[in-house]
C-alpha cells in the first residue's frame, strides 16, 4: 500500500514539474530523458529475455523518418502517420524476426544480424538523400501559426510536450508491467533458458518471440516519432545505425535490464552524464583556450566499459540486489 | 607386471582428504587414495559418485577445495594447472574429447604442445603409431569422422604423446559398442604391458577389475571400499551391487 | 534495359570488378583477424575497425609527422596495434570472459566509443592523408589499376597464406585451432589458455595494423573511418561462419564484389545496402553462415 501511495505522490510531483517554474533547460533534459526512457523500456521488454537486438536503431529510424516523410511528402498528419510508421516497424520486425526465430538464430549471431538491419536502414536513409536529406538530417515542415498545431503534433511550448512525454513514459511502464505479469513472460523465460525443452513442453517458441519482438519494435518506433516531433529535426546518426543501437543497449544494461525502472535509470544516467560532460568541457574550453572535442565521449566510453565490468546487473539491479538480497 | 606393485615402494600419486566440486555443489568429500609406480588402479562406483570430478581434480581441470594431491613428492596445488601434464600426468577425458575438425596427426601434435615435449615429438609419434597401427593408417582423417573405438585410440594416443608417468582414463568404454569395449580393454592391457602406471575410472566394473591390480569403490563422493581387484571381483556385495550377476 | 547491358559490358564495369577483387583482399585480411580472435577467445571485438583506424593514424604520424620511410612506419603501426590488441584483452576482455554475450558485446562497444572519441580528442576530425601515391598502370587501353590497391591485395594475399601456414604447421597454430573446438580440455594439453588468448589478441591486433597500413595507402584517415568498413567485416565473418577462416576468406570477396557492383550501378550506399540485404537473406538460408560446416 505504501508503495502505491509513494507512486501516486511521485506521479503528482512529476505532473507538477512544469508548473513550478523549472527552467526550460531542465524541462528539456527531462523531456529527452522521458522519450529515451520509453525507447529503452521498449528495448528491455525483449532484451530481458536474452533477445539481444542491436537493430533497434532501425525501428527508431523507421518511426522518426516514416512519420516525418508522410507529413512532408503526403501531407499526412502524424496522428495517422505515427500509427502507420509503427505498423511499418512492426512489419519489418515480423519480416526479419520470423526467419530469425524459425531458424534459431541466437546469441552472437542474432546480435550481428540485427546489427546489419540498423545499418541497412541508416544506409537507405543516406542513399535516398533526395527525399530524406541524407546525412545532413531532416526537418518536419512547421504547420500553422507560430508552429503550434494539434494536427501536426507540433508544440513549441515545452510544457505541452513534457506532459505528453510523461504520459507516454507511464504507458511504457504499464506495458512493462503487463509483460512482467503475463503468461508470455514465463514462456519467454523458459525459452531463454532452454529452447528445445520449452518447445517440447508445448511453448510456441517462434510465436512467443515474434510477439515480444513486434511489441518492442512498435514501442521503439513510437519513441522515434516522438523524438522527431519534439526536436523537429532528425539525422541518421541520432535515430538509426549502430551508434544508437549500442546506446540503447548500453543504457538499459547500465540502468538494470530486469527491473521496471532500470531503463529509466539508464536514461537518466547516460543523458545526465553526457550533458554534464558536455557542459564542463565547454567550460574547459575557456580554461585551455581550445575545444577538447571528444573528451566527453571519451569519458563516457570509459564509464560504459567500467559499468559493464563492475556493475553487470546495472545500477538499479545492483542496488536492489544489495537491499533485498536478490540473487537474480 | 603386477609384481612391480609390491608393498614398500613409495606411491607415485597420493590423494589425501581431497574435497572438490563445482560452485556450491560439492562432489568429493575427503577422498584419499594412492597409486604406486607400475600399478593399475581403478575407481569404480555408480553414476554421479564423483568419479569424473576426481579425475578432473587431479589433472587441474578444477581446483581443489581441500586436501592435497601429491605427485612424486610434489604438491600439485603448487603447480600451475597447465603445467600438471609436464609433471608426467596425462588425462584421457570422458567422451574422448578429440578435436573433431583436425586430423588424427594434428590431434596427436596438440598432445605434444608443451615445450618440453616438442623435442620428443617424432619419437612419440612413432611410439603411438607402433602401439596403434590403425592410427597411422588414419593419420590424415578428420578425428570427428572416425568410429568410437578409433576415437578412443586417438584420445589415448594423444595423452601418450607427452610420455607420461601415469595415465588417467575417464570412462574409456562409455558409449562404445560391446565389441569395441573389448578392444578398448585390450588396449589398456597393452599399455600396462609397457610398464605405464594407470588410474582408471569405469562403470564397466567386471571388465575393469580384470585389467587392474587394485580398486577403490567411490559412492556419493567418499571411498567406501578398497582392495585387490581379485578380492573385489569375488566379493558378493560388489557383485550384487555393481556387476549385476 | 539497353543501358543496363551497355553498362554491364563496359570496360568501366570490368574495372569495377577488378577493383572489387582488389578490395576483397584487404577485407579478407580484416576478417581473418576478427575471425581468429572470435574462434580462439569466443568474444566479438565490436571495436575491431577502430583498432584499424588507430593503426592508420600510427602510419600517418610515423611517416608524415616523424618522417620515417614508409616501410618502417608500417612496422611501427603493426607493432603498435598488436600491443593495443594485447592491452585490450588484458584490460577489458579478460574481465568479461565467460560472461553473457550481451556484456561482452557492450564492453567492446564501449571501447568503440572510447577509441573514436579519444581519436577525435587527440587528432581532431580532419581527414588526414598519408599521401603516398604509387600511381596506376594500364592493363588494356581503357582499364587502369591503381598500384596501391594491387600492392595491398598482394600483401593481404601473402599474409593470409602466411597465416594459413602458421595455423596448419606450427604448434601454436595447432593449439589456436584446437582451442576453438574444445576450450575446456586445452589445460590437459599443457596449454595456458590465458597466454594463448593474449598471443591471439596480439596477432589479431597485428593483422589489424597491417590492414591499416594497406588502407592508409588508399583512404584518408579520420576518427570515424572505422564505421565505413567495420560493420562490413562483421557481416563477412558471420556469413563465412564465425571462427571459420576459409569461409570468411570467400565471403570477403563476395562482399567486395557486391559493393563494387552496387556502387557501380547506383551510389556507394546502395552498394552497402545491397551487401547487407544479401547478408540478411543468406542468414535465413544458412543461419550458421554460408560456409559453416554441418555439426
Amino acid at each position: 500500500m505504501n508503495r502505491q501511495i509513494l507512486m501516486g505522490l511521485g506521479a503528482i510531483a512529476l505532473i507538477a514539474v512544469p508548473f513550478i517554474g523549472v527552467p526550460p533547460y531542465w524541462l528539456h533534459i527531462m523531456i529527452v530523458i522521458l522519450i529515451w526512457s520509453f525507447a529503452y523500456t521498449g528495448w528491455s521488454v525483449m532484451g530481458r529475455f536474452g533477445l539481444v537486438s542491436l537493430g533497434h536503431g532501425a525501428f527508431m529510424g523507421i518511426g522518426a523518418y516514416g512519420t516525418a516523410l508522410l507529413w512532408n511528402h503526403a501531407g499526412m498528419s502524424p496522428w495517422l502517420g505515427i500509427p502507420i510508421a509503427m505498423a511499418l516497424a512492426g512489419l519489418f520486425a515480423l519480416l526479419v524476426g520470423y526467419p530469425c526465430f524459425k531458424y534459431r538464430i541466437v546469441g552472437h549471431y542474432f546480435a550481428l544480424v540485427t546489427l546489419a538491419l540498423s545499418e541497412i536502414v541508416r544506409q537507405v536513409i543516406v542513399a535516398t538523400r533526395d527525399h530524406t536529406g541524407g546525412s545532413l538530417g531532416y526537418t518536419p515542415e512547421p504547420h500553422g501559426g507560430e508552429g503550434y498545431s494539434i494536427v501536426a503534433l507540433q508544440f513549441p511550448e515545452k510544457t505541452h510536450f513534457y506532459l505528453i512525454a510523461l504520459g507516454v513514459w507511464m504507458v511504457g511502464l504499464i506495458i512493462w508491467r503487463a509483460v512482467d505479469r503475463s503468461m508470455s513472460r514465463y514462456a519467454l523465460e523458459a525459452i531463454s533458458e532452454d529452447e528445445d525443452a520449452s518447445a517440447s513442453v508445448g511453448v510456441e517458441v517462434t510465436k512467443e518471440k515474434l510477439k515480444i519482438t513486434v511489441l518492442s519494435a512498435v514501442m521503439t518506433a513510437f519513441a522515434g516519432a516522438m523524438y522527431c516531433q519534439y526536436q523537429m529535426f532528425v539525422s541518421p546518426d541520432t535515430v538509426s545505425g549502430i551508434g544508437i543501437s549500442l546506446q540503447i543497449v548500453f543504457a538499459v544494461v547500465a540502468g538494470g535490464i530486469y527491473t521496471r525502472f532500470g531503463p529509466t535509470v539508464g536514461a537518466i544516467i547516460t543523458i545526465v552524464l553526457a550533458e554534464v560532460l558536455r557542459i564542463n568541457i565547454a567550460e574547459l574550453e575557456g580554461l585551455f583556450g581550445f575545444k577538447p572535442a571528444g573528451l566527453d565521449n571519451t569519458i563516457y566510453g570509459i564509464m560504459l566499459v567500467l559499468f559493464i565490468i563492475f556493475l553487470p546487473k546495472g545500477v538499479l539491479g545492483s542496488i536492489q540486489g544489495r537491499l533485498f538480497g536478490r540473487s537474480a | 607386471m603386477t609384481g612391480q606393485a609390491s608393498s614398500g615402494a613409495a606411491p607415485m600419486l597420493v590423494l589425501d582428504d581431497v574435497t572438490a566440486g563445482y560452485g556450491d555443489f560439492q562432489a568429493l568429500f575427503g577422498v584419499s587414495l594412492d597409486v604406486k609406480a607400475g600399478e593399475a588402479v581403478a575407481v569404480i562406483g555408480p553414476n554421479g559418485a564423483g568419479k569424473s570430478t576426481l579425475m578432473r581434480a587431479i589433472s587441474g581441470m578444477i581446483l581443489l577445495k581441500g586436501g592435497t594431491v601429491v605427485m612424486e613428492g610434489q604438491r600439485l596445488s603448487e603447480v600451475a594447472p597447465h603445467k600438471i601434464v609436464e609433471m608426467g600426468i596425462a588425462h584421457v577425458p570422458e567422451n574422448r574429447r578429440l578435436f573433431p575438425r583436425m586430423s588424427v596427426e594434428e590431434n596427436l601434435r596438440v598432445g605434444s604442445f608443451a615445450p618440453p615435449f616438442r623435442a620428443k615429438y617424432a619419437d612419440r609419434l612413432e611410439f603411438v603409431y607402433t602401439l596403434f597401427p590403425r592410427m597411422k593408417e588414419r593419420r590424415n582423417q578428420l578425428a570427428g569422422t572416425m568410429s568410437g573405438g578409433e576415437q578412443q585410440m586417438c584420445a589415448i594416443g594423444r595423452a601418450l604423446m607427452s610420455d607420461p608417468k601415469i595415465l588417467l582414463m575417464d570412462e574409456p568404454s562409455a558409449g562404445l559398442a560391446p565389441v569395441i569395449v573389448q578392444q578398448v580393454f585390450e588396449l589398456i592391457r597393452k599399455i600396462r604391458a609397457d610398464g605405464l602406471t594407470v588410474l582408471i575410472v569405469e562403470q564397466n566394473v567386471q571388465q575393469v577389475l580384470k585389467v587392474v591390480d587394485r580398486a577403490y569403490l567411490l559412492e556419493a563422493g567418499t571411498i567406501r571400499h578398497s582392495g585387490l581387484a581379485a578380492d573385489l571381483l569375488g566379493s558378493e556385495d560388489i557383485r550384487r551391487a555393481y556387476i549385476g550377476v | 534495359m539497353e543501358t543496363f547491358f551497355d553498362n554491364l559490358f563496359s570496360v568501366f564495369f570490368i574495372e569495377t570488378l577488378l577493383n572489387g577483387l582488389l578490395y576483397g583482399g584487404v577485407l579478407a585480411l580484416l576478417s581473418l583477424g576478427l575471425n581468429l580472435i572470435f574462434g580462439v577467445i569466443d568474444v566479438v571485438w565490436i571495436c575491431y575497425a577502430e583498432l584499424v583506424m588507430l593503426g592508420m593514424y600510427a602510419v600517418y604520424f610515423a611517416h608524415n609527422v616523424y618522417g620515417l620511410p614508409m616501410l618502417p612506419a608500417c612496422a611501427v603501426a603493426i607493432l603498435a596495434v598488436a600491443l593495443l590488441g594485447y592491452i585490450l584483452h588484458r584490460v577489458v576482455i579478460a574481465h568479461v570472459l565467460g560472461k553473457a554475450p550481451i556484456n561482452q558485446l557492450l564492453a567492446t562497444g564501449g571501447v568503440l566509443f572510447f577509441l573514436q572519441s579519444i581519436a577525435t580528442l587527440i587528432f581532431g576530425v580532419e581527414f588526414l592523408s598519408v599521401g603516398v601515391s604509387l600511381g596506376s598502370f594500364q592493363i588494356t587501353e581503357d582499364i587502369y589499376v591503381s598500384k596501391s590497391q594491387l600492392v595491398a591485395f598482394i600483401i593481404a594475399a601473402v599474409t593470409v597464406l602466411g597465416m594459413y601456414l602458421f595455423l596448419s604447421r606450427s604448434y601454436m597454430g595447432a593449439a589456436i585451432r584446437a582451442i576453438s573446438q574444445d576450450r575446456e580440455i586445452m589445460i590437459l594439453m599443457g596449454v595456458d589458455a590465458n597466454r594463448l588468448y593474449g598471443i591471439t589478441s596480439a596477432i589479431g591486433g597485428g593483422l589489424a595494423g597491417l590492414a591499416a597500413c594497406l588502407l592508409a595507402l588508399q583512404f584518408d584517415v579520420h576518427p570515424f573511418v572505422g564505421i565505413s568498413f567495420g560493420p562490413l567485416v562483421f557481416m563477412i565473418c558471420v556469413m563465412g561462419g564465425l571462427g571459420n577462416l576459409v569461409g570468411g576468406f570467400i565471403a570477403a570477396f563476395v562482399f567486395a564484389q557486391l559493393i563494387a557492383t552496387g556502387s557501380y550501378f547506383a551510389d556507394l550506399e546502395w552498394g552497402a545496402v545491397l551487401a547487407f540485404c544479401v547478408f540478411v537473406i543468406a542468414m535465413f538460408i544458412r543461419p550458421e553462415g554460408l560456409f559453416a560446416r554441418k555439426s
